[in-house]
């Protein structure tokens, strides 16, 4: 499989296999006009099966939506054909309008105005929850 | 702005502060009579709760200060689709500090990101309830002259009892505790009440179905009401409402002195019967829970002139 080599955006690596299309949708790159690949079940030396997203434009990127997804990631950032830089990423300790939360007794159900965050309160076990009602992110 | 959203938002040196407040306002009411003239306190209550609101107002009352407020939602601001937010900034220009009572998780804790005074949280939805928690703890305070090396039995609704999760993340932090859950299966506390406060901070702990099983070995017993608010499906609470009832019979294996507790309102849960017999404290714990407010109010406005 072919896929264009990228001028100016960024690839991202090591995406643990399956989570690619999560975290395509939760970037919004399904809006974008420019050109994105998402290569999934990609062979890995280090994790034996791997997704890529490649994104050939500069535009920002929400870390913190990749480290709530998958923080094994890493980014290659490419300008004019060449690796400028590869940023690891670690998980976020807020998360803010990343997810919503779930409960039908928290006051974000009733008050739309109000920012979704959620806050790592377990990082061995991934568990973030809400700062309002404190459900857990599912 | 210091403001009490959760009963660990208290280290345990801050509740054994207002434990020792509370036992001087008890030996010494004549002293704190006048201590917050000139001051007001806000009781928004979005749903009804007479004992916690009239509990803030009478404590108001006898530290000298005033009270202004709302007892439901329909008599506020909130009928007209107004924000938490902005309830609070608005009552922060007429009041000195809040009591929040909210039918919404984490409401309380809104209106103190936006509030430039004090704000209590009077109870939000199933979530948190911590001045019925600092309640509870001065009564077992006054009942057993300390928390540890007890065991404290919970009973009836732990999946949603609000004063059940923040007693149990209150008592956690003391040594010795042990802890016994007792619960029809529907009504068992939540995994990560077990998981997160429990375990986390190694509390032993054991769960049955049975309270005539458990009665032998508790200090204490915290009775709870199956609450019909806290059902989204009616069959469910007639089914499950009269699963455990506290009557003089099961009290005959039970410690001399043994503390029964409740954070009331009682439905059948207790039978009457048992409000003669000395170990029942659940209406000193109404007396305390007034004097751990006025405690609180007269800490949070001490510490909001800092």
């Amino acid at each position: 499989m072919n896929i264009d080599s990228i001028t100016n955006g960024f690839v991202i690596d090591h995406i643990t296999k399956g989570r690619g299309m999560q975290l395509y949708n939760l970037l919004g790159l399904d809006g974008l006009e420019c050109s994105v690949a998402l290569l999934r079940n990609v062979g890995s030396t280090k994790l034996g099966k791997k997704d890529i997203i490649k994104v050939d434009a500069d535009i920002p990127i929400d870390f913190d939506v990749i480290g709530y997804v998958d923080p094994g990631i890493t980014i290659n950032v490419i300008r004019d054909g060449k690796l400028v830089e590869k940023r690891t990423i670690k998980k976020p300790s807020i998360l803010t309008n990343v997810i919503k939360c779930k409960n039908p007794r928290c006051i974000t159900s009733v008050e739309q105005e109000l920012d979704h965050v959620f806050k790592l309160t377990d990082e061995e076990n991934n568990i973030y929850r809400c700062i309002y009602c404190e459900t857990k992110a599912k | 702005m210091r403001s009490l959203i959760d009963i660990l938002d208290l280290t345990t040196g801050e509740i054994d502060g207002l434990i020792e407040k509370a036992y001087d306002i008890i030996a010494n009411p004549a002293k704190y009579s006048e201590v917050c003239r000139g001051k007001k306190l806000a009781t928004l209550f979005f749903e009804p709760s007479t004992r916690t609101r009239l509990s803030f107002e009478a404590a108001m009352y006898e530290l000298g200060g005033n009270v202004i407020g709302f007892s439901e939602a329909q008599s506020s601001s909130a009928a007209k689709g107004e924000s938490v937010a902005d309830t609070a900034k608005t009552i922060s220009c007429y009041a000195d500090i809040i009591a929040m009572r909210h039918p919404k998780e984490g409401a309380p804790y809104v209106a103190s990101l936006n509030a430039s005074i004090p704000v209590i949280n009077a109870g939000d939805g199933g979530h948190n309830h911590p001045t019925q928690t600092l309640a509870d703890l001065l009564t077992i305070h006054r009942e057993k002259g300390g928390f540890d090396n007890l065991t404290v039995g919970f009973c009836g609704d732990l999946k949603f009892g609000r004063t059940v999760h923040s007693l149990i993340n209150a008592l956690s932090r003391y040594k010795g505790i042990k802890v016994v859950l007792i619960s029809p299966d529907e009504l068992k506390l939540p995994s990560y009440v077990k998981t997160d406060v429990l375990e986390r901070n190694g509390i032993e702990y054991s769960e049955t179905r049975s309270l005539e099983e458990a009665m032998p070995e508790l200090d204490i017993l915290y009775m709870t009401r199956v609450q019909r608010e806290r059902f989204f499906n009616e069959e469910d609470y007639l089914r499950l409402k009269d699963s455990y009832i506290l009557d003089l019979p099961k009290l005959s294996d039970a410690k001399a002195d043994l503390c029964i507790m409740h954070p009331l309102p009682r439905v059948n849960e207790i039978s009457v019967a048992v409000d003669n017999d000395p170990r029942a404290c659940y209406f000193k714990q109404v007396l305390n829970g007034k004097y751990m407010r006025m405690a609180l109010i007269l800490m949070l406005l001490e510490e909001a002139k800092k």
